[in-house]
């Protein structure tokens, strides 16, 4: 046999990040750290380059839908699984880091008991056993992960081991978050009923509603997400990226040529479920509410829309699109609230109609068009 | 039966406008009620007039019960030791019916709310005796409750003259539940005995009062097994209503999955703007409904033969506009189809929101679809569920019908089978996707029209049935009708039992995991396609 033939010669792997990206990482990272937190805390409120506090609360909330974003991209754009119930994995982490908050609420609700205002409203004496570790911020911080990624796991296991692909997968995960929701919804189940969540007034007893804590909540918001993005980079361009990416193209090829899809199917699943729980967690801080409408099936198909709108695959995309979408959303529901719901509905038709790879392709598109 | 169709306070302003009119017809004839009655009736304690009213129930007719509501109407006065009825500004003696004339210092009688029961019960028992079997059937349902010894002779004289066969089988009830408050143990005994065959919830209720108060052992063993001959029956009218509201929860769903099962499960189309599609029927129905209201109102009970064609032309002509426009790009790529039809789903309930306003808005049943049949005594059938489900079966029948023997039908499954070598036989491949799409959307505005019968009408109609419809499909297997029958009706029962067991959060949950549990055993649903078209 010649030995020439068997070794196929693989490209060399891609470096994490070009210069340029390196450079615009570069950029992202000081707009974050040092020129957000200047804008707003230091310069007069008066002033044109003044950052507002709504700005801070709008761009940090998007950050966490771009984070989502990414997560959806791996599992969606990457391995050509669709998530409908990556709310649900959101929505916990959220959860988790919301009963950390209402520990932290202490003896200052409205019924000044040591117990959260709505178990003294259902005139419950004891903590629930699930509230046991919500009094320690370095559980919660495991707790964070460790929820979404084990109900990700246990679901994954079962759904990927019976084989559900395609569409019945995410019918299945969206009837997953729907069945979750309705369980949040009861008073029962310990979670703050359809109030959810609320009234905060500290973290790691430092008073929550100051402008600090908010660029605070920001800037780590910021970080994350950054960092998530060198994450799923480095997770693409390893060999198992590449796998993952011969299971979106090919799947059964992938079994024949020996690899079992299942536990890369699995890891990248249980991965991007645990982002969205971080997502979720510093999610809920800065909007000071969570409760289980953020469950409903309608947030997490938007979820898909922000990964569509940018452009599937390709990392950078999604996270445009988080902040395109939710950017829209939030000027158009204030502007023409009545026309929202025909520009989501109109966008999700036209980009998969006339933009299957999003923005990023069509940009790319018009650059080779210069060309 | 005509007694859940008159309202009841109706049938009380009529009988007091008959009994106002024979208290002067009727009092100067013959004067039945006696002079010391009226008076112990009227003046004294409370505890004294109760029992003078009691005294004088057994040979108490329409003249009693004219003076009665006149009591109970607060138009009796009393001077001296006289007692009047007061009409029109005119007194006349409450026995004679002679026009009096009214002292000034006539004072009104004070009747406490003990006093006022009393009245209104003994009314009740006098209106055995009218003439209208509304009345009647009313009168008995209210001495049900306040049945007591007093009122047994006349409720005996009512049983014997009583014509109307359902009336009188209540009335033996009411008559046992008088016996069960009697002094005498033989009378009791026999109550127990005939309150064993009833099967209504009040009666369990009257047998645990009496079992608690009842001092004699030989009578509390026959009350004890009259009770638990009560529970069973109530325990099987339970299970058969639990049984039947899962039927009519199958038969929803199994409208609103057929209309699936043609979209997806014959075209693989991912429709999930098919909810939106039923709540474009359900307005249609609504349309046509205020349509009726305004040009027609004579033919109003028949707006909804009307609406069906009307749902069914609505949605079909919406689906074929989507297919036309959007759907028929996105053919072999399922996950894009999702998502563009959920981008019409928010479309369509901004559209309608846009037009008829968030509120959601009123859909009348017909008069032929109020009421119901009464099976058991705590089970009644309610008609719209039953004409749903008669519904539903027709529609299935009709589709199958459709899909089977008629030559679309045909086309239909050759396309879905092999489109390549149906467009080669001369098929014209797109345009039969247009028609089986439209078939699939109008069938959903039929389930449009029937939910708008059952639930409320509103933008978010459709949002609530997609993931159970879905789940149908899912369940009962792609591209057969037999599964999704199947699916929807075990799905409906199964939902509904559970719901008794643990309330209806908790059974929906249980039934979205026990069809995750299920898919794991059975990917491909109950009834598997087999052969080469199951991976395709």
């Amino acid at each position: 046999m010649n030995t020439t033939l068997n070794a196929v010669s693989l490209p060399a792997p891609a470096p994490l990040l070009g210069r340029k990206g390196w450079a615009a990482f570069l950029l992202a990272l000081i707009a974050v750290c040092a020129v957000a937190p200047v804008l707003n805390l230091w310069v007069p409120p008066g002033s044109i380059l003044h950052l507002s506090d709504y700005g801070v609360g709008l761009l940090g909330r998007i950050m966490c839908y771009a984070i989502c974003a990414l997560a959806m991209d791996l599992i969606w754009g990457y391995t050509g699984i669709l998530s409908l119930g990556h709310g649900l994995f959101f929505a916990l982490g959220g959860y988790a880091m919301g009963m950390y908050l209402m520990r932290q609420i202490g003896l200052d609700g409205n019924y000044k008991s040591n117990l959260p205002d709505f178990m003294v409203f259902l005139d419950w004496k004891t903590l629930p056993w699930h509230w046991t570790f919500s009094d320690s911020f370095v559980a919660t911080l495991l707790l964070i992960i460790a929820v979404p990624g084990l109900v990700a796991f246990v679901f994954g296991y079962f759904a990927f081991r019976s084989r559900i692909k395609g569409v019945y997968f995410s019918i299945i995960t969206q009837a997953m978050t729907f069945a979750a929701m309705l369980l949040f919804f009861r008073n029962e189940t310990g979670f703050g009923g359809n109030n959810g969540f609320t009234d905060f007034k500290r973290i790691l007893d430092i008073p929550i509603a100051t402008p600090q804590m908010r660029m605070t909540l920001f800037v780590l918001t910021g970080l994350t997400l950054l960092g998530f993005f060198l994450l799923a980079r480095w997770l693409i361009n390893s060999k198992f990226g590449r796998v993952l990416q011969a299971v979106r193209d090919a799947e059964t090829r992938v079994m024949f040529s020996g690899y079992n899809p299942i536990g890369y199917k699995l890891t990248i699943w249980t991965i991007s479920a645990m982002m969205c729980g971080v997502a979720g967690a510093l999610y809920v801080p800065q909007v000071g509410i969570i409760n289980p409408s953020e469950m409903s099936p309608a947030n997490s198909i938007e979820m898909a829309i922000w990964a569509a709108v940018g452009g599937r695959a390709t990392l950078i995309g999604p996270i445009l699109g988080a902040f395109i979408v939710s950017g829209a959303k939030s000027w158009l529901t204030v502007a023409y609230p009545e026309f929202w719901l025909y520009f989501l509905g109109a966008l999700f038709i036209g980009v998969t109609l006339f933009l299957p790879d999003g923005v990023v392709g069509l940009v790319k598109k018009l650059k080779g068009g210069a060309k | 039966m005509g007694m859940s169709t008159v309202p009841t306070l109706q049938v009380l302003t009529m009988l007091k406008k008959i009994l106002l009119t024979t208290i002067f017809l009727i009092a100067t004839s013959a004067y039945s009620i006696t002079s010391d009655e009226v008076k112990g009736i009227t003046i004294g304690e409370t505890d004294a007039r109760v029992e003078a009213l009691a005294k004088a129930m057994p040979g108490a007719d329409d003249q009693t019960a004219a003076f009665l509501q006149a009591l109970a109407d607060d138009a009796v006065k009393v001077a001296g030791d006289k007692v009047l009825v007061v009409k029109d500004d005119k007194a006349f003696d409450a026995v004679t019916g002679a026009v009096q004339p009214l002292p000034a210092d006539a004072e009104d009688v004070i009747n406490n709310n003990r006093m006022r029961g009393e009245i209104d019960s003994a009314l009740a028992a006098l209106k055995l005796f009218s003439k209208d079997d509304a009345v009647r059937a009313a009168a008995v349902k209210q001495l049900q409750s306040d049945a007591d010894e007093s009122k047994l002779p006349l409720i005996e004289k009512a049983l014997a003259t009583e014509q109307n066969a359902a009336i009188k089988d209540q009335l033996g009830m009411v008559r046992a539940a008088a016996l069960l408050g009697s002094s005498d143990k033989a009378k009791r005994l026999e109550a127990a005995k005939l309150l064993a065959t009833s099967g209504q919830a009040n009666t369990k209720t009257m047998l645990l009062a009496r079992l608690a108060q009842e001092p004699d052992g030989q009578v509390k063993a026959a009350l004890g097994a009259a009770l638990r001959q009560v529970e069973s029956t109530l325990a099987w009218g339970d299970r058969l209503g639990a049984i039947f509201s899962g039927i009519s929860l199958g038969s929803i769903l199994l409208l609103v999955a057929l209309g699936l099962a043609i979209t997806y499960g014959l075209m693989g189309v991912i429709n999930m703007a098919h909810g939106e599609l039923m709540m474009i029927g359900a307005y249609a129905t609504y349309v046509v409904q205020g349509l009726f209201q305004k040009y027609l109102p004579g033919a109003f009970d028949w707006y909804l033969l009307a609406a069906v064609p009307v749902a069914f032309m609505a949605s079909a002509l919406m689906g074929a506009l989507l297919e036309r426009s959007v759907i028929r790009f996105l053919y072999g790529r399922p996950l894009e189809t999702l998502l563009a039809t959920w981008g019409i789903s928010l479309m369509l309930m901004q559209l309608v929101r846009s037009i008829f306003g968030a509120q959601n808005v009123g859909v009348e049943n017909p008069s032929w679809m109020s009421g119901g049949v009464q099976v058991l005594g705590n089970l009644s059938l309610p008609f719209n569920r039953l004409v749903i489900i008669g519904f539903a079966l027709f529609v299935l029948a009709a589709v199958s019908w459709l899909i089977s023997k008629t030559r679309l039908g045909l086309f239909v499954r050759g396309v879905t089978q092999n489109r390549p070598i149906a467009s080669c036989m001369g098929v014209n491949t797109a345009r039969i996707d247009t028609y089986a799409f439209a078939l699939g959307s109008g069938i959903a505005g039929l389930a449009g029209c029937a939910l708008s019968q059952v639930g409320n009408v509103g933008p978010d109609l459709g949002q609530g049935y997609i993931v159970d419809a879905f789940m149908v499909v899912v369940l009962g297997g792609v591209g057969q009708l037999a599964g999704t029958v199947y699916a929807a009706l075990g799905l409906g029962i199964l939902n509904k039992f559970l719901e008794g067991l643990t309330g209806a959060v908790l059974a929906k949950i249980a039934v979205l995991v026990f069809i995750i549990i299920f898919i794991q055993k059975r990917p491909q649903g109950i009834f598997a396609m087999k052969g080469r078209s199951a991976e395709a």
